[in-house]
């Protein structure tokens, strides 16, 4: 089951991993979860808060559909994205991914994948606000280098 | 009437993330509709003549400056994405 939910509301990780994972077959071996937060430090110094902007309906359909693709690439059922928009405070999570499979290798692979396009590809406009004021983010050299890896 | 969405960066451009228009009669594609909107706001229209501004009618991603805009009911123009 591919679950995909793009939420204003604050994630609970665990409560959600542990949900996630309940639905697993007898099959299932293996549960990867990557949790990403919200950093108090960028290169531009101390982050207030990082304020999310999505497109709805247009950033369901796009994260649903690249999130369809990498499960049957890597033969993976059971995939969730959960991901955040809004203001969203230092120490919060900003993204949930977790992948239920056989054997780990196929989900590590999943969550990798699906991880790689959330950071670059996924339709998102990120602004930080700092003490000197905001600023639009857009991928870093190094997001952009996984990603094309990826796609080779 | 077509509702116009500016995300991101743009919507401080605008000034507004979204408005309702009337196209007038000689808007008829991406093209024409990106230099009405210049026409109209010179800060507006060179951010919206940017590279890597898309464009999306009715939520499909568009590539064409050709494309046909007079029946559709939703354009938003997008800035280079952040990701997550």
């Amino acid at each position: 089951m591919i679950q995909v939910s793009i939420t204003a509301e604050a994630i609970s990780p665990d409560a959600e991993t542990a949900r996630f994972a309940a639905l697993r077959g007898a099959a299932c071996g293996a549960a990867v979860t990557f949790v990403g937060f919200c950093r108090g430090v960028s290169q531009q110094g101390d982050v207030m808060r990082l304020e999310l902007e999505h497109y709805p309906g247009f950033t369901e359909r796009e994260i649903g559909r690249i999130t369809q693709a990498v499960a049957e690439r890597h033969g993976v059922a059971d995939i969730l994205v959960m991901h955040r928009f809004g203001a969203i405070s230092p120490g919060e999570a900003i993204v949930l991914v977790a992948a239920l499979s056989a054997h780990r290798a196929a989900a590590f692979a999943a969550v990798e994948e699906l991880m790689d396009y959330l950071k670059t590809d996924a339709p998102f406009w990120k602004r930080e606000i700092g003490p000197s004021g905001a600023r639009w983010i857009e991928p870093t050299a190094e997001d952009r280098r996984r990603r094309e890896e990826h796609s080779k | 009437m077509t509702r116009l969405i500016f995300l991101g960066r743009l919507r401080d451009a605008a000034g507004h993330g979204e408005r309702v228009v009337t196209l007038p009669a000689h808007v008829e594609t991406v093209a024409d509709l990106r230099s009405w909107l210049a026409a109209g706001d010179g800060d507006l229209g060179a951010a919206l003549h940017e590279r890597g501004i898309h464009v999306v009618v009715d939520q499909v991603i568009c590539n064409r400056e050709t494309e046909n805009v007079r029946d559709a009911s939703e354009i938003a123009f997008m800035p280079p994405l952040s990701g997550g």
